[in-house]
């Protein structure tokens, strides 16, 4: 998995997540996030175009920063995603909690 | 009939769930299938990685086959007894602030697979995995656009 900063637009802080977020990789994805929340970084834009899977262990990553970022009153939009990823938004039922857009720019019309 | 066993940690999964991909991709599943297998997979072994074990290190195992056009995936353990169709479904209705997590790994087993069999046997926890080949997913699973 690869996680970069891909820069900040409009106050909104990038980021793309490429590669797969499974059980072994998702604790480091939280970390990061949660490093650059630390740092003052509560609006942000998660880019998913390039991840090809993710886990419940990825989506507990994505709950607990989306909780985190709400208490303070910061916002979390994801975008991109490819339809096997979307499929499993779909069936948890996250693509109701977590706002979801096509592209980035629609993400940041979003927020 | 291809097997692989490793000890239940972490570090393994993802030798284990590449052994189910190459086994389902032997199989001539599509891609997207491939994945949600391996999905199902990855959140069977974390179970067992996480709870079968509570004291000790201990043993998985996975043995793939094909047969009538479905690929069977049975995966052992030989630590407590745990039955994953028993797990409470998640809400998945539930609003952001009330959302848990937990349940969820075993729903996305039971959705995905077109068959789950679980039994004790002896000391072991066998649970069986179906796909079968033709399985329309997509539609089966689609939610909304």
């Amino acid at each position: 998995m690869e996680i970069e900063n891909t820069g900040k637009d409009n106050g909104r802080f990038m980021v793309a997540v490429r590669g797969r977020m499974d059980a072994v990789t998702a604790p480091e994805f939280e970390k990061r996030i949660l490093d650059w929340i630390d740092s003052g970084e509560t609006h942000i834009i998660l880019d998913l175009e390039e991840l090809e899977y993710i886990s419940s262990a990825g989506l507990r990553s994505i709950l607990t920063i989306a909780k985190n970022l709400k208490g303070q009153q910061g916002s979390l939009v994801l975008c991109a995603l490819q339809d096997a990823v979307k499929e499993i938004f779909e069936i948890s039922g996250f693509n109701t909690i977590i706002p979801v857009c096509g592209s980035s720019e629609a993400a940041l019309k979003e927020t | 009939m291809p097997e692989i066993t490793s000890l239940a940690r972490m570090e393994n999964l993802q030798r284990l769930t590449q052994f189910v991909a190459k086994q389902a991709q032997s199989a001539h599943l599509p891609a997207r299938r491939v994945r949600k297998i391996e999905l199902a997979v990855e959140e069977v072994l974390v179970n067992i990685f996480s709870y079968a074990y509570p004291d000790a290190e201990g043993p998985v195992s996975i043995a793939c086959q094909t047969a009538n056009d479905r690929l069977i995936i049975e995966i052992r353990d030989i630590g407590v007894p745990f039955n994953i169709l028993e797990v409470p479904n998640p809400d998945v209705g539930a609003q952001l602030s009330e959302r848990q997590i937990g349940g969820l790994g075993a729903f996305f087993v039971r959705k995905i697979a077109d068959e789950v069999h679980y039994r004790r046997e002896e000391d072991q926890n066998v649970l069986v995995l179906i796909f079968d080949h033709h399985s329309q997913d997509t539609s089966t699973f689609q939610i909304g656009a």
